[in-house]
């Protein structure tokens, strides 16, 4: 393989780690960007930092559409190399990160400040600021006026109007990355699943494709199909909810008052597959913990019938009244080649009219077997953003009836050997936020010599500060709700 | 208009007769309270072993304790045990006032106590409380908020999240508390008006949870505050949360 291509894999397909192309930093660069203009994604680039010695190893993941096929690459760097993100802006919040967890500088990023603040003091850093008569700043949070993480959020304001939002995050970082390092053992699990935790399913989910990719253990038709089923129930949940959140930040109580109360059934129906409502104990490495009967079936399809008679009369009430409508329209554009040049995903990728979602690019599980149509709008703004959980929640409704209907037979669980010694492996998965990526090595011994973890939060956060330019002050909590990222899935 | 009195007509009403009817149904699946069978117990201690987090030691009596503010509910004691000496029941009354009651042993009652008499004669009948993420992953703090939704209807107890710590009888914490959080938890207490009370909600906030011993998190609440009410749980049930401040005030028994 020559040094300018990238290693090939696939989702969730074992390489060796030495495989990976080792290329000079400038061919990394170059191949890097030519890729991402050609049109793949910087799904993670992160840096491992050599044991006792100074500089390290930068790893890209390329996620590239219409191939089926994830890029690997690599480049040995000493404490510094040219940065990435003035050529590929997506790397922007990646190279950040690299320099603050590996002390390796991207020399000529234009915005090199720390994203987490470990061992830091937290919230203390060179804030952009304007000057100028009748300028002002406001500074909210970490502690938020709601039930929400905690984040601080600067805004440089003119009268009304937002020339920027700076986001300061790094409140909840637990350390996660650093503790599932030398694993798994018996909390490797629990890790994963807080790690945000309205996205158990999501990250579970990816934590044991790489698990089984790398423990050699092929999962039975029916765990992949309960397992998607528990993703699709997540996606309603969070989809409803925001929907709901969205109506309350308009002032239109009925949808509010409704969604807040439908999310809750459908967490319920989460509980009926596994005793929690965030799906705790359900996805396992080799399978699933709880198998479905076709009671528990008929119960399901029960609850979802009429959870989705409510959902739909709630939200259509919403997407019929002409005075959201006014507040949803034109609020927080993010345009489509701006999501494209920050490498947004999911939702919010979605809606400016971004046709990727991994369960069909990179489709894994059940996904293989069963299409999921991509829903997209094209305005980029709030009502895109409502809308597009909307055309998905109606999507989830009709696959979770379908396979509920008719589960394939199968063990729930199968066995998962030793792992593999001195390999990578990439898993990526649709959560309801949008792609999350799980990269894995293992040492010598087959334990983890590290464990990268993207939650989508990580691309989209400035998407949102991109998406308050010119918007009124007082629409951020509307834009915000629009976008509702993680915190802890950023912070780790 | 007239389209939404048509759909307030069609959601109906459904807030739940509970505390003065039945409680919500809960899964069957549902984990709740353990139970430690006396007088069985060999000394294989497989069931500590199987702990992710260290909740379980062995008592005088060789029958294990189960510290449920360490718990996540993950039933891999159960699982572990052949003799069948831990069982986790659907008793969702999980919360207490002292932290040593969330310890269950082979002689623990079905729930402990959790009413505070100072906090029931204080706040019985108003209880307002700021809620504080402190490293929280959005689980524990989204069953607490399910409370205010109409399904639950918290305010009508009286109780209610507001925004301002200044207008707040206590905190309602979640989260291992991240170094990160400290702080900004310490500062939101200090503007509590006095008298105060703490609620760690979560296995995270009473001892860490699955975070316990990592050095950016405190192992909790308790470290840097008084705390008066522990809701177990990873995270708890709704029922959970709401049993607890129905308790903690007196208002149920």
């Amino acid at each position: 393989m020559s040094a300018e291509h990238p290693a090939i894999i696939r989702n969730a397909q074992v390489a060796d780690l030495e495989a990976c192309p080792c290329m000079s930093a400038g061919d990394f660069r170059q191949t890097l960007c030519a890729r991402v203009s050609a049109g793949a994604r910087l799904s993670a680039l992160f840096a491992r930092r050599k044991a006792g010695e100074s500089g390290g190893r930068l790893y890209a993941v390329l996620a590239m559409p219409g191939s089926n096929n994830l890029g690997l690459l690599c480049c040995d760097v000493g404490d510094s190399y040219p940065s990435i993100t003035g050529d590929c802006p997506a790397a922007h919040w990646f190279e950040r990160e690299i320099a603050e967890r590996a002390g390796i500088r991207p020399e000529g990023h234009p915005w090199l400040k720390p994203v987490r603040f470990a061992g830091k003091d937290v919230g203390l850093t060179d804030f952009y600021r304007m000057d100028g008569n009748e300028v002002h700043e406001v500074a909210v949070g970490p502690v938020h006026a709601g039930v929400i993480e905690p984040g601080h959020f600067r805004f440089q304001c003119h009268g009304e109007t937002v020339h920027h939002l700076e986001i300061s995050l790094g409140y909840q970082h637990r350390g996660i990355e650093d503790a599932l390092i030398g694993g798994p053992d018996a909390r490797t699990i629990h890790y994963i699943e807080p790690l945000a935790g309205d996205t158990t399913i999501g990250h579970a989910t990816a934590y044991a494709m790489a698990i089984e990719a790398l423990g050699g253990s092929r999962p039975s038709a029916r765990a992949h199909a309960i397992r998607a089923i528990a993703a699709e129930l997540e996606r309603l949940a969070n989809h409803i909810g925001d929907l709901g959140a969205l109506a309350g930040d308009v002032g239109f109580l009925p949808t509010m008052s409704y969604c807040g109360r439908i999310r809750g059934d459908v967490l319920n129906c989460t509980g009926v597959l596994c005793g929690n409502r965030f799906g705790r104990r359900l996805v396992v490495p080799g399978g699933i913990m709880h198998d479905l009967d076709e009671r528990l079936c008929k119960d399901l399809l029960d609850r979802l019938e009429s959870i989705e008679r409510d959902a739909t009369d709630a939200i259509e009430l919403m997407f019929n009244a002409p005075s959201v409508l006014a507040r949803f329209e034109g609020a927080g554009t993010v345009s489509h080649e701006l999501a494209n040049q920050l490498g947004l995903v999911g939702v919010a990728a979605r809606a400016s009219d971004i046709e990727y979602d991994v369960r069909r690019e990179f489709p894994y599980g059940i996904y293989q077997f069963t299409q999921m149509p991509i829903c997209t709008w094209s305005t980029g703004d709030c009502f895109a953003r409502a809308y597009v959980r909307w055309l998905e929640a109606k999507q989830s409704f009709a696959f979770v009836r379908e396979h509920l209907r008719s589960l394939p037979a199968g063990a729930t669980r199968q066995g998962v050997g030793e792992l593999a010694a001195g390999k990578i492996v990439v898993a990526l998965v649709e959560g309801w936020r949008g792609e999350i990526c799980h990269v894995v090595g293992t040492d010598q011994s087959g334990r983890f010599a590290f464990y990268k973890i993207v939650d989508p939060s990580f691309h989209n956060w400035f998407g949102l500060a991109m998406a308050l330019r010119e918007q009124q002050i007082s629409d951020f909590p509307l834009c915000n709700k629009s976008f509702n990222l993680s915190y802890c899935g950023h912070d780790l | 208009m007239l389209g939404i009195l048509k759909s307030r007509l069609r959601q109906k009403h459904r807030t739940m007769l509970y505390p003065k009817g039945p409680a919500p149904q809960l899964p069957e699946r549902f984990v709740g309270r353990p139970t430690v069978a006396a007088n069985k117990c060999g000394d294989c201690n497989v069931c500590a072993a199987a702990c992710p987090v260290g909740a379980i030691t062995k008592g005088p009596d060789g029958c294990p304790r189960i510290d449920t503010g360490k718990c996540l509910f993950c039933g891999a004691c159960e699982r572990s045990c052949e003799g069948g000496i831990i069982k986790f029941t659907s008793e969702y009354r999980l919360a207490a006032a002292s932290r040593d009651d969330l310890v269950v042993g082979p002689d623990s009652p079905r729930y402990m106590p959790a009413r505070n008499d100072l906090a029931a004669r204080l706040f019985g009948k108003s209880l307002k409380l700021r809620q504080v993420s402190a490293g929280g992953c959005n689980a524990c703090e989204a069953d607490s908020n399910v409370l205010c939704t109409l399904a639950w209807d918290l305010g009508r107890f009286g109780i209610d999240f507001v925004a301002s710590p200044r207008h707040a009888d206590g905190l309602l914490i979640t989260g291992p508390v991240t170094r990160n959080m400290a702080l900004a938890l310490r500062k939101t207490y200090d503007a509590v008006p006095q008298p105060r009370i703490v609620i760690a909600v979560g296995s995270c906030a009473i001892s860490g949870g699955p975070f316990a011993g990592l050095k950016e998190q405190n192992n909790g609440a308790a470290g840097i505050l008084p705390v008066d009410l522990f809701i177990p749980g990873c995270p708890p049930h709704p029922l959970t949360i709401l049993d607890g401040l129905l308790r903690f005030l007196g208002r149920v028994e």
